[in-house]
């Protein structure tokens, strides 16, 4: 079936068979393989994207309900492409040690990014809970907390040159 | 030079754009053309014998390219999974080594043991034709713990295994043990177990195979923690291909923790199998499949007894555990229990006389071997257990008993007598750091507040030492290992002074491209971004035993530091010639070459142009080119240690254990990377943490039947389970690496399953509990509580 | 997956008329446990019919004395709505604990409903707030819903279009969850509607079910303390690698009491 969305800010026709995740149209159709498989049962969290603003887990959501959707990977967070240039999220991982395989990283960012839209200024505690649905094996999660509260800071300060 | 990062310093890694922006290359993320996909046929049953295995139907469904079984593995005369170590019995024997085949032949020894390899065109027709696959078992009764797989009417995994014991090993001196128990004051006994967990890190494994006819060549994709070792188990012992005609590719790898650094049957399959289909075959692990294919690790069953004199001194330590080792030996599984637990039962103390007994024991489960800090956390555990045991049992202070036994600074090196000559340590200096940074003072207070809210409140400590930078070659082959263990390092200057480093350790996650980086920007005086990182692909990278034990510094950097003094070396001969003055003359200092008492010099960069445009240049003695490649193989072990303390906070009515702080204190010699070392240890300490309150790998004991093989049922620590850490270090030096070095990648899970465990005994030492076993779930608490509300009740 | 048809209907008869049409197919609302239930291929359906693009179907709306969710508001829009969180409070804060934010931002009410997984929280709600579940053709008592394990009273092809919540005086929820899952081992839900009083128990039994004794208690006197003795038998309780029956049966009690405590307080 063919489904229209906005993908990372541009729209997208895609051509899918229903039985299809969102993991695999992104991984497989798309090459965008930043978005990460770590389990089969939507535990830990590797996967989550913003669909609709909302972080969500992309291994349990079909491609068809992407259509008139939109989606945002880890791909789309930085901004324009050919940039370098990081999105305040990410810049306070990348400042904080928040990551060290970076297999669990895109999906702890998303959620991160997610979680500060709704919160603004989270506390320690609920940075924490609102990361349960996310794991990582590296980092004892410490550092992941301080990313996101360093992070939070970062996404309400007016953007220089904006 | 104004951008030279040296050590020290914490300079933000340089791996992590790409892991940020989604731009990371994972084995799962590589794609080759033409590929098909194939999926790992598991067995469902823990003991079964294979009547047959009928392909006809499977192999007639649409896309099936190949269906692989132990029978064709044994038509194409291929070899058995190697363990890299070979252990004797206190006999002197060598241990029971039943083969290992890649596809199960005639049997199947654990739920998930490899039954065949289906390829298909795509990954849908390849899991209908696995599903498909009619497969004939005859069930056999299973065993799973290890004392029932040790009694004599046990069911046999191996008809030529008695008692299903792999080895009997013994370590120490029995006899000055058991007269040391004589003369003892007072005797502590404990008996533990040390619950089984799934390293589960978050990238499942994967593989790719590729097989160029033209080139009679392979190329392996693998989620492996050392390419290089892959290759030669897999080329010259099971495949039995010229190593040379095998590329390894060990590209991004999300985490490892020892799960990865075997050699797995799937890499020799699918290798094997890209050679049948000719063309590129992907195969991608679930997380099910993980959690029973992916080696487990600990398990064991520990009777231990520590003799006291009347002040506490510790005069002897008496250890005999049953490992399991789960239904084959994996790579390095009979070493974890024996070579890497009993020589650490010394711990920080001057225990004068021990002895260790460990019964290797195979299971139907999984294969056991390594996970993060593989058996060093099992020593600790039973020393620092049953240290707080006597503690109790004496009345004596839990930290003036251990002050008493400690290893004083001056006393080093010191020769324990399990072995091992720690060099250098200061575990008191550790202790004393952590009592600080804990307010260990304030924690009555706390503790009285707990009461008032109706709260137990228990402090725990635990010290340790781990030998790790495995490891000097030569000692570890006395031990039983079968190949070496050192390291190698290339150092490539670019005609431009920019430098990649080749260098056969693996980075996947321990921020290697930044830390090495460093450790060259502060040798020849380059800047940190001038220099780059290459490992992980066998091609590229000279040889090298990739990274585990704690060794990617210690011995990594050992060669990397070698191999860039080499490069100084050479180019003072080129500077001496430029400035026109003696070798001995020139200087070298921060990326400046120059004639000592003059200021006459050259930079780094020039010298290196100057090697690659050899025009006034020594050729008549000297090669052109910058470039030097150095191994390294320790003399000793590094002796890492530290003092844990663990606060917790028990709600009485649920069992629920909360970890309220945290707080190490480490000795991991010289730090390169501070804020890297501190992620270590961060993460290092929650694995601990997750085996003491969460983690715990279940199976039953009649089906043989993993019952925590999901997320669902497998606790992994998670953010809102923790609290933030204190970690410090307090460092003495490596007397015998280069840099001054221990390691730090597992000393936090070392240290901390005892520290947390240490703190619930404590909480719940008022209803008379000497000993909790782990993992500390509310409703074991919860059952612990009741027992002894009912018993005082009875009393 | 195995392949399968989609349908994204724009009005509950028009999914009626495919869930009729079309053999083998199911319904998905947000999908939690539908797709990994598909992916483990413990389930094949020929067809899935999506409910997402039928509006009135997430509309949260008071309606006389009771608060009407429809089925296919998301656990997350529970938590943020300001009509439960002045209505019954005790529903956002119920929804705020199911999962984690992923699975509240797709997870729905009504298909949490329809699954009754023993574990689930909303059944404790539906049961103690003595809720109305409103389908295409019928309303059904909660008493008279949730039947067993993963069993309810809906027949083939019925849709579940909202939940009507009568608007208690007070009432409060209380979980112990599983670390690892984040289900509940134990949910109790205690809900206080004009002198009568229902506690209804979720995650430690094959079905969500009430405790008589403990309502009476709490009629006579409304705090944790009334129940404090109450003691829930250990028979017909779950048991798994987490919590024994015993086990379960005691934190019935202790989350009960807790329950009251956060309907006193008004959460």
């Amino acid at each position: 079936m063919i489904i229209k969305f906005t993908l990372n800010g541009r729209s997208r026709k895609v051509d899918v068979e229903p039985a299809t995740p969102v993991t695999d149209l992104l991984r497989e159709t798309l090459n965008l393989t930043g978005t990460h498989v770590g389990c089969d049962t939507s535990q830990c969290g590797a996967c989550t994207v913003l669909f609709n603003g909302d972080a969500v887990k992309s291994c349990t959501l079909l491609a068809p309900s992407l259509d008139g959707a939109a989606l945002t990977t880890i791909e789309g967070l930085s901004g324009s492409s050919g940039s370098n240039r990081l999105h305040p999220m990410q810049e306070a991982f990348h400042e904080n040690h928040g990551l060290q395989c970076g297999f669990c990283t895109p999906g702890m960012v998303m959620t991160a990014v997610a979680l500060v839209t709704r919160n603004p200024a989270p506390t320690e505690a609920e940075v924490r809970h609102g990361l349960e649905g996310n794991l990582c094996r590296c980092t004892g999660y410490q550092n992941i907390v301080a990313s996101v509260m360093a992070g939070a800071v970062a996404m309400n300060e007016p953007a220089i040159g904006e | 030079m104004s951008n030279i990062i040296g050590i020290g310093k914490a300079p933000r890694r340089k791996e992590d754009f790409r892991f940020l922006t989604g731009r990371g290359n994972y084995v799962a993320d590589v794609k080759r053309p033409d590929m098909v996909f194939g999926v790992f046929v598991r067995s469902p049953h823990a003991h079964a014998v294979i009547r047959g295995i009928d392909k006809t139907e499977a192999l007639a469904l649409p896309g099936v390219q190949a269906i692989l079984t132990g029978e064709d593995v044994a038509a194409d005369g291929l070899g058995s999974l190697p363990c890299g170590w070979g252990i004797h019995g206190a006999d002197g024997l060598p241990m029971k080594e039943p083969p290992f085949p890649m596809l199960a032949q005639g049997k199947v020894r654990f739920v998930g043991d490899m039954i065949a390899f289906v390829v298909a065109d795509t990954l849908r027709e390849a899991r209908a034709a696995a599903e498909c696959l009619a497969v004939d078992y005859e069930v056999l009764p299973p065993v799973v713990g290890v004392l029932e797989a040790v009694r004599s009417d046990a069911p046999l995994l191996f008809d030529d295994v008695p008692n299903n014991l792999c080895c009997d090993w013994e370590l120490g001196d029995k006899a000055a043990v058991t007269a040391a128990f004589r003369k003892a004051a007072h005797v502590a006994r404990l008996s533990l177990v040390n619950n089984r967990l799934i390293g589960n890190p978050m990238e499942p494994r994967a593989a790719i195979a590729e097989y160029n006819r033209g080139r009679d060549h392979y190329t392996l994709w693998t989620t492996s923690q050392f390419p290089h070792v892959v290759r030669f188990l897999m080329a010259a012992l099971v495949l039995k291909l010229p190593e040379q005609k095998v590329r390894v590719v060990a590209p991004d790898v999300g985490g490892g923790f020892g799960v990865k650094q075997f050699h797995y049957g799937e890499e020799a399959v699918i290798t094997w199998a890209a050679k049948k289909v000719e063309r590129p075959i992907k195969w991608v692990a679930d997380r099910s499949e993980g959690f029973v294919s992916d080696r487990h690790g600990r398990d064991h069953v520990t009777e231990a007894e520590l003799a006291l004199d009347e002040n506490g001194k510790f005069l002897a330590f008496k250890v005999t555990t049953l490992a399991n080792m789960g239904g084959y030996l994996s790579t390095f599984g009979p070493n974890i229990p024996t070579n890497l637990y009993g020589p650490l039962l010394s711990g920080v103390y001057t225990t004068p006389a021990i002895y260790c007994n460990v019964k290797v024991v195979f299971t139907n489960t999984v294969p056991v071997d390594a996970y993060r800090g593989a058996g060093r956390p099992e020593a600790t555990f039973v020393l620092e257990r049953i240290v707080d045991v006597a503690a109790a049992e004496m009345k004596i202070d839990r930290v003036e008993l251990r002050r008493r036994n400690m290893i004083a600074r001056d006393a080093y090196p010191y020769q324990t007598p399990v072995l091992v000559e720690y060099d250098s340590g200061d575990p008191l200096g550790c202790l004393e750091g952590a009592l600080t940074a804990a307010d260990a003072a304030g924690f009555s207070a706390r503790k009285a507040a707990s009461e008032r809210a109706g709260k137990f409140r228990g402090l725990g400590f635990s010290t340790y030492v781990e030998a790790c930078g495995l490891a000097p070659s030569r000692f570890a082959g006395r031990l039983g290992a079968r190949g070496g263990l050192y390291e190698s390092a290339t150092v490539r200057v670019h005609p431009t002074g920019q430098v990649t480093v080749l260098i056969g350790t693996h980075n996947h996650g321990q921020g290697h491209e930044t830390t090495f980086a460093q450790i060259v920007s502060d040798k020849l005086g380059v800047p940190f971004d001038g220099v780059d990182i290459v490992f992980g692909d066998t091609d590229r990278v000279q040889f090298g035993m990739g990274t585990y034990g704690s060794r990617s510094l210690v011995v990594g950097g050992a060669a990397l530091s070698k191999a860039s003094d080499k490069v100084i070396v050479k180019g003072k001969k080129i500077a001496a010639h430029l400035l026109e003055a003696g070798e001995h003359d020139i200087q070298f200092e921060a990326g400046v070459f120059s004639v000592a008492g003059t200021d006459r010099s050259k930079s780094f960069a020039e010298i290196a142009g100057a090697a690659y445009v050899p025009h006034n240049y020594p050729l008549e003695v000297l090669e052109p080119g910058l470039e030097e490649q150095a191994y390294y193989d320790p003399i000793n072990f590094t002796y890492p240690g530290g003092c844990h303390i663990a606060e917790i906070e028990i709600d009485p009515e649920t069992g629920t254990v909360t970890l309220e702080k945290y707080t190490a204190v480490d000795d991991v010699g010289t730090v390169i990377n501070p804020m890297i070392v501190a992620g270590q240890l961060h993460g290092g300490i929650v694995q601990g943490v997750g085996q003491a309150l969460f983690e715990n790998a279940v199976y039953d004991e009649v089906s043989g039947q993993l019952l925590s093989g999901s997320f669902m049922d497998y606790c992994m620590p998670r953010a809102d389970h923790l609290p933030n850490m204190t970690v410090e270090t307090h460092s003495t030096l490596c007397t015998h690496t280069p840099m001054g070095v221990k390691g730090c990648g597992e000393v936090g899970t070392i240290g901390s399953p005892a520290a947390v465990i240490n703190a619930v005994v404590d909480a719940l030492s008022h209803l008379g509990i000497h000993h909790v076993d782990m993992p500390a779930t509310p409703n074991r608490i919860w059952r612990i509580i009741q027992n002894a509300a009912m018993q005082q009740a009875a009393e | 997956m195995k392949s399968f048809a989609f349908h994204s209907p724009g009005t509950v008869p028009d999914a009626f008329a495919l869930l009729n049409d079309v053999s083998e197919s199911k319904l998905l609302a947000g999908g939690m446990t539908l797709l990994p239930t598909i992916k483990q291929r413990l389930a094949e359906p020929a067809a899935l019919i999506d409910l997402a693009k039928i509006p009135q179907l997430s509309a949260i709306t008071v309606d006389g004395d009771a608060l009407v969710i429809g089925a296919m508001a998301r656990h997350i829009d529970v938590v943020t709505s300001a009509i439960v969180r002045s209505k019954v409070p005790m529903l956002a804060h119920l929804a705020a604990g199911i999962g984690d934010p992923a699975v509240r931002n797709r997870g729905t009410i009504g298909g949490s409903v329809a699954n009754n997984d023993p574990s689930a929280d909303y059944p404790a709600a539906v049961l103690a707030l003595d809720a109305i579940i409103v389908t295409d053709r019928r309303e059904i008592p909660a008493s008279a819903f949730f039947t067993g394990l993963f069993e309810t009273s809906l027949e083939p092809n019925e849709i579940i279009t909202s939940i009507r919540f009568p608007i208690p005086s007070t009432a409060g929820y209380a979980k112990f969850k599983s670390p690892a899952s984040r289900y509940a081992v134990v949910g109790v839900c205690v809900a206080k509607a004009g002198g009568r009083v229902r506690v209804a128990v979720t995650g430690a039994g094959p079905c969500v079910f009430r405790v008589p004794e403990m309502e009476t208690a709490l009629e006579a006197r409304f705090e944790p303390g009334a129940i404090a003795s109450i003691k829930i038998t250990a028979a017909r309780l779950n048991s798994d690698i987490h919590a024994d029956a015993e086990y379960r049966a005691h934190l019935v009690t202790v989350m009960a009491k807790k329950a009251v405590a956060a309907a006193i307080q008004g959460l």
